[in-house]
């Protein structure tokens, strides 16, 4: 049972994510948890964003993988507490980010609790330009093609890029 | 009841339609919009209610901040093709997708709650206009971008300030959802407060209509601290949070954001309700008829509809 449970945990980890197909949901932080109930397989995935309308696809796509590797009983689990934070996606993941043009996210701001602070200035932050590397880069929008990306465009090079938004 | 994030649709529709290749019946599963078997937003999340806790009055607190986000949810995907540029037009439908994704799991809670097992489409399209439990302050017909920003950055000033205390909550699916929901709102009003300054602090035209659209939606921010029967009831069980609780908060950031904006608090009445009931009780503005009118005809139209 434990090597089954390697092998499933094994399949799932291979499965990509809808919107940023260049990374697998393990490097994302998405995939939490596979275990085993009774010769089934259970596998936790939690949103990134609460709205994330890729939940349905990637529960699916976790079926089909492990079914088609000869795992008949599948369930996909929702976990939303504590929330997908940015800094879960793994160091590979963010290498993988920044390889194909999209700069990872920085360490996410952590609170202890009480009143959230207003940012009304823009973000002292430069996030470096993931083609040319410099830093001389700006935020031209906070919300970008997907719940978890903004938009920058370097003053260096002069081509905008996506950035993975601290959350 | 969805939409997608804009620009990326097709590349999860091209995955479903992969994964279709090799199993079409279970690829068929996952489709986005109404009445398609889209699953369930809280499958797989415990959902049990504590013992002591009401259920009924569990259920219409759900109803009632689910429906806050639907409503405002819908009147921001309004302005999909109207923003005044493409980086706000995604700003506004990213907004929106976060309340949507809210007012999913709310809604979805409530007919667990209540146990009469209703999902979200039943509460989204077919509820009349006094079963909606919405704040009026999200219904009002969508007005200029003055308008829009001064109902946004209230909103989420509020709904913030709502959200940071619920993570207390007893009952652990609205402790889960506000988990999520403070790190969104957060960005929501960053958005809301960044463009009220940019606009009060800005030209002397785009600091009357600032002031206009802070004086247009006025009226309706008194009711957003008026506590229901059932969010008392709530607030005592530990579960919900009394609005009056909200309004230091609100008018210490609002007080940040309006200085910094060079604007003023309105000094306009607050819109009176009907011998005391307001949009918690059921009670709307005609604009609601509209946001209703809208949202629910192709539903209602085609209730067995399939794609």
């Amino acid at each position: 049972m434990v090597t089954m449970l390697a092998e499933a945990r094994a399949v799932a980890r291979t499965v990509t994510d809808p919107e940023l197909p260049l990374l697998t949901l393990a490097d994302l932080g998405v995939l939490r948890e596979v275990s085993e109930e009774d010769g089934k397989v259970i596998v936790s995935i939690t949103p990134t964003y609460i709205g994330c309308p890729a939940m349905d696809t990637m529960r699916d796509d976790l079926v089909h993988a492990l079914q088609n590797a000869g795992y008949r009983d599948v369930e996909v689990r929702t976990v939303l507490r504590p929330p997908w934070s940015s800094d879960w996606i793994s160091e590979d993941g963010k290498r993988k980010l920044a390889a194909a043009g999209i700069a990872p996210p920085g360490a996410a701001t952590r609170r202890a609790g009480g009143q959230v602070p207003l940012t009304l200035a823009p973000p002292v932050r430069r996030v470096r330009c993931p083609r040319c590397g410099s830093a001389d880069t700006e935020e031209v929008s906070r919300f970008g093609a997907t719940a978890c990306k903004a938009l920058h465009r370097c003053r260096a090079c002069r081509e905008p890029f996506e950035h993975v938004k601290e959350i | 009841m969805s939409i997608n994030s804009v620009g990326e649709t097709s590349a999860a529709e091209t995955s479903a339609a992969e994964a279709g290749t090799d199993d079409a019946g279970a690829a068929a599963d996952s489709r986005w919009a109404f009445g398609t078997g889209f699953e369930d937003p809280l499958a797989g999340i415990d959902t049990s209610v504590p013992d002591d806790v009401d259920r009924d009055a569990l259920a219409s607190y759900c109803l009632m901040l689910g429906d806050d986000a639907l409503v405002m949810s819908h009147r921001l995907q309004e302005w999909c093709t109207n923003a005044p540029e493409l980086e706000d037009e995604m700003a506004i439908a990213n907004i929106a997708l976060d309340l949507l994704g809210q007012a999913r799991l709310l809604l979805a809670r409530a007919g667990k709650a209540d146990g009469s097992g209703r999902g979200e489409d039943d509460y989204a399209f077919f509820r009349a206009e006094h079963e909606f439990r919405n704040v009026r302050l999200v219904e009002i017909k969508r007005g200029d971008f003055g308008d829009l920003i001064a109902q946004l950055l209230v909103f989420a000033i509020w709904r913030l300030a709502l959200l940071q205390r619920l993570l207390t909550s007893r009952d652990p699916v609205l402790a889960a959802i506000a988990a999520k929901g403070v790190k969104e709102v957060t960005y929501h009003r960053d958005y809301a407060a960044q463009w009220a300054v940019r606009l009060g602090d800005g030209t002397a035209y785009s600091h009357q209509r600032m002031r206009a659209g802070l004086a247009s939606i006025w009226p309706m921010v008194d009711e957003l601290f008026a506590a229901h029967e059932v969010e008392r009831t709530m607030t005592e069980a530990g579960v919900g949070v009394d609005p009056a609780e909200l309004r230091d908060e609100f008018d210490d950031v609002l007080s940040q954001v309006l200085s910094a904006a060079t604007l003023e608090r309105p000094d306009v009445s607050p819109l009176a309700g009907v011998s005391g009931r307001t949009g918690r009780h059921g009670l709307h503005t005609e604009a609601m008829g509209y946001v209703l009118a809208e949202l629910q005809s192709v539903p209602r139209a085609h209730p067995e509809a399939r794609w």
